[in-house]
């Protein structure tokens, strides 16, 4: 993929925002995004768009990355926390252990607690910025150019 | 606390009421009620509005008074409770946030309801919504009347009935006038203000200290009476086995029950992309995380300054260390800096309640409106309505909370948010994640993860001592207690998990393969997105 050709479009949304929501037609109710009489046969046609996407090697790969990223920090996170609470409820003594001055192993636990939230934050922010967004916004595109006009692509 | 107190906090918090109408009646001119506008403000709040906003959501009264007023009692005990819920922001972050801006709407039964059978599902994730946000309403009101009893020093039943009364007068208001974007905007002046006062009295703190933390901590620990404990966990927690257990079980309602907190998810659809709402979830991090580190200082602060013996002479629970530490601060009670700082710290604290009561009101009025009303109807309307239906809904819900503060102002603040964050785990979160991860999930398992969780978590709370069978029960002459812990999250969230994955592989339904690749390809990329 080259670099050189590549148009930015950070947050696309403006354009697409105006999708109709909220407006009348002239029964009072709201105005269909497509004719009824195709809808269900648009609805399979979008079914199938979103399964061939599913399964193309792009999507596996940015959900993959996605995966890699969150569930092993799901678990060290969540194993860091409980470990964290657990250990202060049941080994009171070893958290009172002194460090340096007046702070002890709970001290340093909580603020290591807070110093590892912010850096997972950061390094999710900086993978997903960097691994995803621009894999993630090319399907996009692609995606919404093969549902245009069938029901399930715009709710 | 003297008359000059009183009138100040009161000017000042007049300010705030006035300035907050003012936004009210600003951003609503010449805005047509479309339920985009009325949900999710337009969509187009820019993520450093949207990150303060989720932060002036989540600094709630409860932490800017109850935790400092647990650190200053309790020392290490009460900054247990803090890492709770920032660790939380990770799983919003990680598996929330992105995913249901890209598949929802308005509310968290969107992305749910997306791949099931539309209405029973609604029906569920809508209750346990409504459920979740009129305990925290609650749990804010009681604090508001509290805080005005404290304050005011007046114990009077009447001045705290009105209290209520006129906050939740105000919440309506400004939900039903402004909608989503000015309770937005009400968000981020509260969170500005909070942190601005915040910041102010930490470094007056650390300058008592000329910056020497240890000499901060040692005075803390030496005052409190406990020592060395006092710097260590156990002092409130670490009774018996019952009360261990009983904050490893808060503990896990903390960090699992952020993530399906109807009032933060709604305000992921304020921003126009799933990468800004990523970022706003970085900028309330960064807020809320400094935001707490702070208060701990605050904590220590008010026992090394204060004292915990003046602390809990003035309220038990310790919820007025904040005001009594501003006043010592400011020079003392007699002093015009004291009385200053005093009065600061009361509007501010006056002004986070109504912040946070209109996030909450706004998301549960959404959740009657688009959710149980939308589904439970007789034949459809149009959007226009749907905006007047949660116009009064958000009425509907102020007159339920009034009612509620009133009833149960004798109730602690710290259990009812710890029960919402429990009821929020057990019901909401694993049918958001099951639908967003599970490619096999099935109707009945989402309606069976919801009330699965929802109910054994309100069950639990009847059979426990926070109801009955202890003297500082709700009910102290009666005994139906046959649960020990006060928060049910450590068995009612598994049950939740459970209840979904039985539900689902009981069912007799084939989940749609093309509805799974459509929620996976729109959550992950984006597409469709609105």
């Amino acid at each position: 993929m080259g670099a050189a050709g590549h148009v930015r479009h950070d947050d696309p949304w403006y354009d697409a925002l105006a999708s109709g929501w909220g407006e009348l037609d002239g029964t009072g109710a709201p105005a269909p995004v497509v004719p009824p009489a195709r809808r269900e046969e648009g609805a399979s046609r979008a079914g199938e768009v979103y399964l061939e996407v599913q399964r193309s090697a792009a999507f596996q790969e940015v959900r993959s990355r996605y995966r890699r990223f969150v569930v092993p920090g799901l678990v060290a996170f969540l194993a860091w926390y409980l470990g964290y609470v657990v250990t202060a409820q049941t080994a009171p003594g070893l958290m009172a252990r002194p460090v340096a001055g007046a702070v002890n192993v709970a001290m340093v636990a909580g603020l290591g607690q807070f110093l590892t939230t912010f850096l997972l934050t950061w390094a999710y922010a900086w993978h997903a910025r960097l691994r995803r967004d621009r894999a993630a916004l090319d399907l996009r595109w692609q995606t919404q150019e093969l549902t245009r006009g069938l029901k399930g692509g715009e709710r | 606390m003297s008359e000059h107190h009183q009138a100040l906090a009161l000017v000042l918090f007049s300010v705030f009421v006035a300035i907050t109408l003012a936004i009210t009646t600003w951003v609503s001119r010449n805005r047509h009620g479309s339920a985009e506008e009325f949900y999710a403000g337009g969509r187009l709040f820019s993520p450093m509005e949207n990150g303060f906003a989720i932060a002036g959501d989540y600094m709630s009264a409860a932490s800017f008074l109850g935790v400092t007023g647990l650190i200053a009692l309790f020392g290490y005990d009460g900054l247990l409770y803090v890492v709770g819920f920032l660790v939380a922001w990770l799983v919003v972050l990680f598996f929330v946030a992105e995913l249901v801006r890209n598949c929802g709407r308005f509310t968290l039964a969107d992305v749910v309801a997306a791949r099931m059978r539309e209405r029973p599902v609604r029906v569920a994730v809508g209750t346990s919504s409504v459920t979740v946000s009129v305990l925290y309403l609650v749990a804010q009101m009681v604090g508001a009347g509290s805080l005005v009893a404290l304050l005011f020093g007046g114990t009077s039943a009447a001045a705290r009935s009105w209290t209520v009364i006129v906050v939740g007068a105000l919440m309506v208001i400004y939900v039903s006038l402004g909608g989503m974007r000015a309770t937005t905007w009400i968000q981020i002046v509260k969170a500005v203000l909070l942190l601005g006062g915040t910041v102010a009295l930490t470094v007056l703190v650390l300058m008592r200290f000329h910056g020497d933390l240890d000499s901060l901590l040692r005075t803390a620990a030496e005052r409190s009476g406990h020592g060395e404990a006092f710097l260590a966990p156990g002092l409130k927690y670490g009774g018996n086995w019952t009360a261990r257990i009983d904050f490893i079980s808060l503990g896990l309602a903390l960090v699992l029950g952020t993530a399906g907190l109807p009032h933060i998810l709604s305000r992921f659809y304020t921003v126009p992309t799933a990468r800004a709402a990523r970022r706003s979830v970085v900028w309330s991090v960064g807020l809320i995380g400094g935001f707490y580190l702070m208060t701990i200082v605050l904590g220590f602060g008010a026992a090394a300054v204060v004292g915990p013996d003046a602390v809990r002479e003035s309220n038990t629970a310790g919820n007025t260390a904040v005001p009594l530490l501003a006043l010592k601060l400011g020079g003392g009670a007699e002093s015009a800096g004291g009385t200053v700082l005093f009065a600061m710290v009361a509007a501010i604290a006056f002004a986070t309640i109504l912040a946070v009561v209109a996030g909450i009101t706004l998301a549960s009025s959404a959740a009657v409106a688009h959710d149980l009303y939308a589904s439970l109807r007789r034949r459809r309307t149009g959007a226009r309505s749907e905006v007047t239906v949660a116009r009064v809904a958000a009425a509907g819900i102020g007159v339920v909370a009034i009612a509620l503060g009133l009833l149960a102002r004798d109730l602690n603040v710290a259990f009812l948010v710890g029960l919402a964050f429990a009821v929020s785990a057990s019901a909401n979160l694993p049918a958001l994640i099951y639908s967003l991860f599970w490619r096999g999930f099935t109707t009945r398992g989402a309606v069976w993860a919801v009330y699965g969780g929802l109910v054994p978590a309100l069950v639990l709370v009847l059979l426990s001592p926070v109801v009955s069978g202890s003297p500082d029960s709700l009910f102290p002459a009666v005994d139906f207690q046959y649960f020990p812990l006060q928060n049910p999250g450590i068995v009612s969230i598994p049950l939740g998990f459970v209840a979904g994955w039985l539900g689902t592989v009981t069912s007799g339904e084939q989940p749609d393969e093309a509805k799974h690749a459509e929620t996976e390809v729109r959550s992950l990329t984006g597409a469709g997105a609105v």
